[in-house]
């Protein structure tokens, strides 16, 4: 009786038995791959802001040291984002009738706070605190990328556990000496061997208890 | 043939020849495929698949119901935090552990009678697993995480927990599922092939092909299955062994009185051996009489099932007195109490009756008339079905009830929701098996074949 | 603090709606924004919480089926969500001294019964969020009760009153101020008669200073006091004794020899907490001199111990704590005094022989012979529910007993602002109500018309006055009835003053401006005296406290407002002469029948803090009820009754009938039975609403708290569910079982102190030993490690049942109410409990009962981590047992696998059930603790949250020197359940460090772990607990005392 099948069937047959295994891994590829990417992670995609600041004006251009309006960096575990106050010691002087800075003047006059739009969003279960970060030698940019040549701020990493770990797994790799925390500038030795030794002697200088920073509770609770 | 039986004892003595005389091959592939290809099916049929149909809906919906309200839909608290889910999951795995026994050990001892029945042993196997599968994702609190529990490359650069028992049921499960599969389907293939080519229909005999594989008969691809089938036999044999004895270590790891004991493992292999083959019983029964099978599975293949309950329903036993024994001898309080109070306690009901379902129950099954009358037998399994649902609860809920700290110690009881999720899943099992009967051959045909050649030469009887 | 701050908090007050609106802008909303805090409203868009609490609502369950689709694809695609955004919205104008993402505290007081109690609020970005004691306070000592933790519930609770209300309308307080005026207007022509102020027992200054302008304003005024937690039997005791009413303070530091007349000293009135603590010093003999408190035990030898007599009507912690324990009825404690007094040489005084014989002769032997032996160092206190004459003979015995001049004893002018007969008052009050006398009345606090004895019908009385005006902090059965209801300021949002025990001032300071449109009672006094309707509650304080103090005020109130309180303010010591009269005794007391004991409820007192959800879900103690009252008897007697657990009976009284649950209550004295307040509330928000009976009704105004007459009791048929946190399964049998259980597996250890002289390791002899560190498969060194090193230990004979620990956890750990239901199927979420465990035979009159608090043991082997096939439980460096909650899946194989049943899951999302959904609530959780959702796994951790903030301040501090040493001085990183111990049972601190001082209490031989034979190597620990029988009596007590070997 007649074949079911043409003899041709048997190739696809074959094929198919490659080709399943192709299409999973091809599926799960792209899913990870979309979930490192800016689509969902929002790297490197500036944010809108009621003001457009711009922190490569006043950092990269006027050199303002971050602790200027980031006034607590150093004292608790959030920063600060600075209050309207701070803009008008200087802004009460400088560029008083800008169209760009209406709104903090705005501000000022009615005491109705402006409304920045979140760059950097941990999640509400994970407790970061950047006072023991800077005083353990973490840079301003080692997090936040080179601030001083964003015109918008935008987010520089993924706050993807994973990127935590990486430093609090080898905190080495990414220290840097106390007095260059908060410079936008600083660069790590160009050779990797020098920049670890440099990094391993900071650990020591700065009694990181290393095997403590990959308690749970140091960042869950 | 007389001169033979004399010198055989009794116990040994066939009840019933392994098929009814007077089949040849063309019969015998009839007889199975018109079951799929031409004869309507009987109205048992309907009524199954319908009921099958109607409780699966209540799974539906419970569940649904369930992701939506929270777990507190159900009994568990504290101290109790495990209840109906962990029950039916433990339960489900152990009916599923006579298909891969029938089809892989007594394919090892080479032992002919499994022939009418491995197919579908193994199908309800795979059911049944399916049912068990269902029931872990309902259990967790955040079932939309638990994709925590699969070691998967993830941004948070963490693995699961490796020492974690429920970790390896994760592997064992999967693993013997997949095994079973493989193992069913490599078996189905010629069969497969009989059906498309006897089917009349395109579109059956298209699907039929597909599935087939090209299967053609020569002598290469006999030499091949052979090999396969043999192959995955001897693969899947240790297996048997294995899963449930990891499920039996989700409890044997812990340290809870009624949980920590070194029995479990082999009290859990037979244990399962045994609900396994009394669900193929229950289903098989009746099935055989719907279906018009009764000349293939016959009196001699009940009677031996029933032999191998017996069997394993006494190293049930075995383990319950060793429970009772370990916990006097080891002159912990937590353990002794343990054991009074759940003898004496508030779930005596619940031990009085597995007693009497798994430790006397069996003993009927000495009695040859039991052996080899469908209806005693029938009803037999039922009870034995139940008496190892109860067992599970019994070591679950009552050793949760009252541990360590009597200022801790709870209650438990299902809710409509825990029955819901149960009977759902045996609405599942139900559906599954009804399709099963429906779209393919319930026993292997060319098997058959072969047993009737074998028959015909008298090398078998 | 200093006075800008307190600008920032008292800036532009505004009429109520622009008022509430403008705080949205200027306090709390923001602020926690910028520090990622979390809330529910943060929290519900996160990978964590897919389940967005909103859709969980139960009222939303219509939209289930079309919602659920969402929420299954949600399910699926959390992974991969992309956080919505989210807004900063700093400050225009940052208040001084104040560091974003920082607490801030301020010393303040709360009210105990009127009285103060000085607290530490903490203040975060404006919100206050917890209450911890104040230790420079003489009521607190750093301590606080279970009320006063929850007090900070009360500040945020949904059912509090929001706003002016007139006869049910919204109505403006500008409105108020002319209604009132105008009515005052008319009193002013008659001298302000029938012009009413009614109180609860208040010792405010300030409220002192304006009732006294008042009366002087309008003579004709009149001032009535109510307050069924007054506290009257006491006044009336002193009156009789001396002849003028005085407070007594005593010295629990010098009482070697203690008798309680029916008195829960331990646990209610204004001084308990301090108390507590100095029974607790009395109690902690040490036979090695590691003692902490070794400086307050001057008057003790190091291991010598106070003994503790109690006879009681109805069983208390007191009673728990008692060496010696005597079940007795009401009546024949008057006996007890009366023949004690005699014994002693207390002139004329005669005892009814025949009650006398009903009384354990030996007992009273033993007694009368340690009190005569230790004159000046022993003491008799008087109960509440005592009538005026046991007091009075207490006051004799104690006059007897030299206790006055050794200054166990101090007598001082009451603290309180008008301290005088509250029982005559109401009576006087009701009369002029029903003559029409009164034609405007202003109430101010408390609940008259709920909480006023059954034989007074307050509510009709109440109606016959022309202008009613209620001051309250909810709408209650009293508001109903009133034209005018205004809002009361939360000690948290409002300024004002009161008085301890000890009479020392005390200022109360806002932490935030009123969430409502509140006022406080000195605002509607300066109305009511028709002063400048915009006058604040600071000006009237701060001018109330210039009238103290003069020309120094200034200073002294920067002082105070730093430290909370005004120094040197302590009533001095007054001489009082006992009259020598005891009037002879009343008839013979039934002995027959049944007789009704009324008490306050030990969680929601009189039923003021009804609305509380803590202390609704606090197991009450001894019987761990929750969110209901019942009648509580003997189990003897309700078999006299054929009564069993939980069958609901008709009570009658009189024509006044409630229908009551039956808890049986082992050692309850036989043949009497016990009814809490507080419960039955009608008119009251969520939480209080119908749950249990109103008892008040069946009081009399004659004999508020014991009916020994005409009590009726009629069994129904139905039955009422109660929810305890144990099985319920036959309550009885269980107990037993339980009882029987926790003796054979050592788990609480108790030995005579003469015993434990002789063996001082006795505890740790009893029980199986843990099996050696050596014997494990894994390093046994693996959980030393060096540096910091967490452990606990908990001290049982200090701990005296009264569970403000599982209060101060729950205030500080975002612990959520599960309600009635949830309790009743074991699922409360309380980190620590307090286990009860009785001892010896149920059905004695008397039964040993003993408690142990149990928080996580944080196990070195914990059995709980293995098992997590997700790892969302780990141990860390530090010997802590972490949960990581947004790791967790919830198998709940950790919480089976826990040996203490520490454990606690969230079956529902309990964060927004049972009334919990408020957003004002979301305010009052402690920004650096997860707010945990639906299907997770939680449990202690030791503040892990106080441990990260000590650590990381310690290692910046350290880091700033440069210097290499991570130091946290021990005794400045304290849990919460520590904190608030008025005991102080509980040691928290790093056992590395040899000398801190839990590692002090781990080397004292009574430590012991629990369950140790287990093998998990538990850190918190426990030491045993010790008891001070009298030799006398050690014949009858001693199997029962001494440790079981």
């Amino acid at each position: 009786m007649a074949q079911v099948f043409h003899r041709s069937a048997n190739v696809l047959a074959r094929a198919s038995i490659v080709g399943g295994g192709l299409v999973a891994i091809a599926i799960v590829t792209i899913a990870s791959v979309i979930y490192r990417s800016p689509v969902l992670t929002q790297v490197n995609i500036a944010k809108a802001q009621p003001v457009p600041f711009s922190h490569q004006r006043h950092v990269g251009g006027n050199g303002i040291d971050c602790r200027y309006c980031h006034t607590s960096v150093e004292k608790s575990g959030v920063a600060n984002v600075p209050p309207t106050e701070t803009c008008m010691t200087c802004h009460s002087q400088i560029l008083t009738d800008s169209e760009m800075l209406q709104p903090v003047h705005e501000s000022w006059k009615t005491g109705k706070p402006l409304e920045w739009t979140r760059v950097y969003d941990l999640p509400d279960f994970v407790y970061f605190d950047h006072s023991i970060h800077v005083a353990k030698g973490v840079g301003c940019t080692t997090c936040h990328g080179e601030i001083q040549k964003m015109p918008l701020t935008w987010k520089a990493k993924t706050l993807h556990m994973a990127w935590c770990l990486e430093c609090h797994r080898a905190p080495q790799k990414f220290l840097r000496p106390k007095d260059k925390v908060f410079d936008v500038d600083w660069k790590p030795a160009a050779d990797k061997s020098e920049r670890l030794e440099a990094g391993l002697k900071l650990v020591e200088e700065y009694n990181v208890n290393v095997e403590q920073l990959t308690n749970c509770s140091i960042c869950h609770r | 043939m007389s001169a033979e039986t004399k010198n055989i004892p009794p116990a040994l003595q066939v009840v019933a020849p392994l098929a009814q005389p007077g089949h040849n091959y063309e019969s015998i592939s009839r007889a199975i495929s018109d079951v799929i290809l031409e004869k309507p099916m009987p109205k048992p049929w309907y009524a199954t698949i319908a009921i099958g149909l109607s409780l699966l809906g209540i799974l539906g919906a419970s569940s649904a119901y369930l992701f939506w309200e929270g777990l507190g839909l159900w009994g568990i608290n504290n101290p109790v935090g495990w209840g109906f889910a962990i029950v039916n999951l433990v339960w489900w795995i152990g009916i599923g552990h006579a298909g891969t026994l029938i089809s892989a050990i007594l394919l090892l001892f080479n032992q002919d009678w499994r022939t009418a029945i491995n197919r579908f042993a193994e199908a309800m196997t795979l059911f049944a697993v399916m049912c068990a599968g269902i029931f872990p994702l309902l259990h967790v609190g955040r079932p939309w995480a638990i994709f925590f529990i699969f070691p998967l490359p993830n941004t948070m650069s963490l693995w699961p927990q490796f020492r974690s028992p429920l970790l390896w049921d994760v592997f064992a499960i999967s693993t013997y599922f997949t095994v079973s599969l493989l193992f069913w389907y490599t078996g189905l293939i010629p069969d497969l092939a009989t059906l498309r080519d006897r089917s009349k229909k395109g579109i059956g005999r298209m699907i039929y092909g597909i599935f087939a594989l090209g299967w053609r008969g020569s002598a290469r691809h006999w030499y091949r299955y052979e090999m396969a089938y043999l192959l995955l036999g001897g693969m899947s044999a240790p297996l048997v062994v294995s899963v449930h004895t990891i499920v039996s270590f989700d409890f044997a790891v812990s340290v809870i009185p009624g949980w920590h004991t070194t029995i479990f493992p082999p009290y859990f292999v037979a244990g399962a051996i045994y609900s396994g083959f009394a669900m193929v019983l229950t289903i098989m029964i009746p099935v055989r009489i719907w279906f018009g099978m009764t000349d293939f599975i016959t009196t001699r293949h009940m009677d031996n099932m029933a032999k191998v309950m017996l069997a394993t329903g006494l190293v049930v036993f075995y383990g319950y007195c060793c429970e009772a024994f370990y916990a006097w001898y080891s002159g912990s309080d937590y353990e002794r109490f343990m054991m009074l109070n759940r003898a004496t306690g508030p779930y005596a009901w619940a031990y009085v009756c597995l007693l009497l379902c798994n430790a006397v129950s069996p003993q009927f099954l000495w009695f040859k008339w039991v052996r080899t009358n469908p209806l005693p037998l029938f009803l037999l399994t039922i009870v034995v079905n139940i008496g190892m649902w109860l067992e599970r609860y019994v070591i679950v809920v009552t050793s949760l009830t009252r541990d360590y700290l009597p200022s801790a110690w709870g209650e438990y009881a299902g809710t409509i929701f825990d029955w819901a999720a149960y009977v759902g899943s045996i609405g599942l099992f139900l559906f599954m098996l009804s399709l099963f009967v429906k779209f393919l051959p319930m026993i292997t045909i060319f098997e058959l074949r072969v047993q009737q050649h074998q028959i015909d030469n008298g090398e078998i009887r | 603090m200093s006075p800008n701050d307190l600008d920032n908090i008292l800036t532009d007050r505004e009429a109520p709606a622009s008022m509430s609106e403008h705080q949205d802008v200027n306090y709390w909303r923001h602020a926690n924004e910028f520090n990622g805090a979390v809330t529910i409203d943060d929290e519900k868009h996160r990978e964590f919480d897919a389940d967005d609490p909103e859709n969980l609502d139960h009222a939303g369950r219509r939209n289930f089926m079309k919602v659920m689709g969402a929420s299954m694809m949600l399910a699926g695609l959390t992974s991969c969500a992309r956080q919505p955004e989210e807004k900063i919205v700093p400050y225009v104008k940052p208040p001084e001294h104040s560091v974003p993402g920082r607490f801030q505290y301020y010393a303040s007081a709360v009210s105990l019964s009127g009285y103060a109690m000085g607290v530490v609020a903490t203040s975060y970005e404006g919100r206050p969020t917890k209450i911890e004691g104040l230790k420079e306070h003489p009521a607190s000592l750093g301590s606080t009760d279970a009320t006063a933790q929850a007090s900070i519930l009360d500040l945020y609770s949904p059912d509090r009153q929001e706003s002016i209300s007139h006869a049910g309308n919204l109505a403006t307080w500008n409105q108020l101020v002319a209604d009132i005026a105008r009515a005052v207007g008319e009193i002013d022509t008659v001298d302000g008669a029938g012009l009413t102020v009614l109180t609860e027992t208040t010792t405010s200054p300030t409220v002192q200073g304006l009732m006294a302008q008042l009366q002087q304003q309008f003579p004709e005024m009149k001032w009535r006091e109510h307050d069924p937690m007054g506290n009257n039997n006491a006044r009336m005791g002193a009156l009789q004794a001396f002849g003028r009413i005085t407070a007594t303070k005593i010295d629990f530091l010098k009482a070697k020899i203690i008798l309680s007349l029916d008195a829960n000293f331990l646990n209610e009135g204004p001084a308990h907490v301090r108390y507590a603590r100095d029974f607790a010093v009395t109690r902690s003999a040490e036979a090695n001199a590691d003692a902490p408190d070794y400086v307050a035990r001057e008057h003790f030898a190091h291991d010598e111990m106070s003994r503790l007599y109690v006879a009681e009507c109805s069983p208390t912690l007191t009673g728990a704590a008692a060496d010696h324990l005597m079940g007795l009825r009401y009546g024949h404690v008057e006996a007890l005094a009366r023949v004690v007094a005699s014994r002693v040489g207390v002139a004329n005084v005669t005892a009814d022989p025949e009650k006398v014989a009903a009384l354990d002769g030996a007992w009273i032997d033993a007694l009368v012979d340690d009190l005569t032996h230790h004159k000046g160092h022993a003491v008799v206190v008087a109960g509440e529910a005592q009538p005026p004459v046991v007091h009075a003979l207490a006051h004799a015995i104690n006059g007897i007993l030299g206790a006055v001049e050794s200054g166990l004893v101090t007598y001082i002018d009451s603290p309180e602002a008008d301290a005088t007969d509250q029982q005559g008052s109401l009576r006087r009050l009701v009369d002029d109500l029903n003559n029409e006398q009164v034609k405007l009345l202003v109430i101010l606090g408390g609940n008259p018309v709920y909480n006023a004895p059954g034989s007074i019908d307050m509510a009709a009385a109440l109606n016959k006055v022309p202008l009613r005006l209620h001051l309250t902090p909810e709408y209650n059965e009293t508001s109903e009835l009133c034209h005018w209801v205004v809002p009361e300021s939360h000690a948290l949002e409002a300024w004002g003053d009161l008085r301890a025990y000890d009479g020392t001032h005390s200022i109360i300071q806002p932490l935030i401006r009123p969430l409502y449109s509140s006022r406080t009672a000195s605002q509607i006094l300066s109305l009511v005296l028709g002063e400048d309707a915009t006058t604040t509650d600071y000006d009237l304080v701060r001018r109330r406290f210039s009238g103290l103090y003069g020309a120094e005020s200034e200073a002294k109130w920067k002082k105070a407002l730093s430290q909370g309180f005004v120094e040197g303010t302590t009533f001095a010591p007054v001489s009082v002469s006992y009259r020598g009269s005891i009037p002879a005794e009343t008839a013979a007391v039934p002995t027959e029948g049944l007789e009704l004991i009324f008490r306050m409820d030990p969680t929601i007192g009189d039923g003021r803090h009804a609305s509380n959800g803590w202390l609704q879900e606090l197991p009450k103690p001894l019987t761990n009820l929750t969110w209901d009252n019942a009648l509580h008897i003997h189990p003897t007697t309700a078999m006299k009754y054929e009564l069993e657990q939980e069958d609901v009976v008709i009570l009658k009284v009189g024509e006044h009938e409630v229908r009551a649950p039956v808890m049986l209550m082992f050692g309850h004295p036989q043949g009497v039975a016990t009814l809490h307040l507080g419960y039955g509330r009608q008119v009251a928000g969520y939480i209080a609403k119908d749950r249990g009976f109103n008892a008040y009704t069946l009081r009399d105004e004659s004999s508020p708290w014991c009916i020994n007459e005409g009590v009726t009791l009629k069994k129904t048929s139905s039955t009422y569910l109660l929810a305890r946190t144990e099985e319920h399964n036959n309550i009885e049998k269980s107990l037993q079982t339980q009882a029987q259980k926790a003796e054979d597996r050592h788990l609480i250890r108790s030995g005579t102190l003469s015993h434990y002289k002789e063996e001082p390791d006795f505890a740790q002899r009893l029980g199986h030993h843990a099996p050696e560190r050596e014997n494990t498969l894994y390093n046994p060194d693996e959980k030393d490690y060096a540096g910091l090193s967490w452990g606990m230990t908990i001290d049982l004979n200090r701990c005296n049942g009264c569970s403000v620990c599982t209060i101060a956890c729950q205030a500080e750990n975002n612990i959520p109410i599960v309600g009635k239901a949830e309790v009743a199927k074991g699922r409360e979420m309380h980190w620590i409990r307090v286990d009860r465990y009785y001892k010896g035979d149920m059905y004695n009159d008397t039964v040993e009962s003993a408690h142990q608090p149990v928080p996580c043991m944080q196990c070195e082997n914990a059995p709980c981590e293995p098992v997590c096939p997700v790892g969302g439980t780990m141990h860390s460096k530090e010997g802590l047992n972490d949960m990581i909650y947004n790791r967790c899946v919830g198998t709940r194989y950790c919480a089976n696998n826990c040996p203490y049943k520490v454990r606690r899951f969230n079956f529902f999302h309990y964060q927004i059930r049972e009334g919990q959904d408020a957003p004002q609530l979301k305010m009052m959780r402690n920004p650096n603790v997860t707010v945990r959702s639906r299907g997770v796994m939680e449990k202690c951790t030791y503040c892990v949250q106080r441990i990260n903030r000590a650590r990381i301040d310690a290692k910046v501090a350290a880091a700033k020197i440069g210097s290499d040493v991570t130091a946290i001085p021990d005794g400045t990183l304290v849990t919460a359940c520590q904190a608030a111990c008025p005991s102080q049972a509980i040691d928290f601190g790093n056992i590395n460090d040899a000398s801190s001082r839990v590692s002090l209490r781990k080397q004292n031989t009574r430590d012991y772990g629990l369950l140790a034979d287990i093998g998990t190597r538990p850190r918190t620990t426990y030491l045993a607990k010790l008891s001070n029988p009298s030799p006398a009596l050690a014949g009858a007590d001693a199997e029962a005392h001494t440790a079981e070997h």
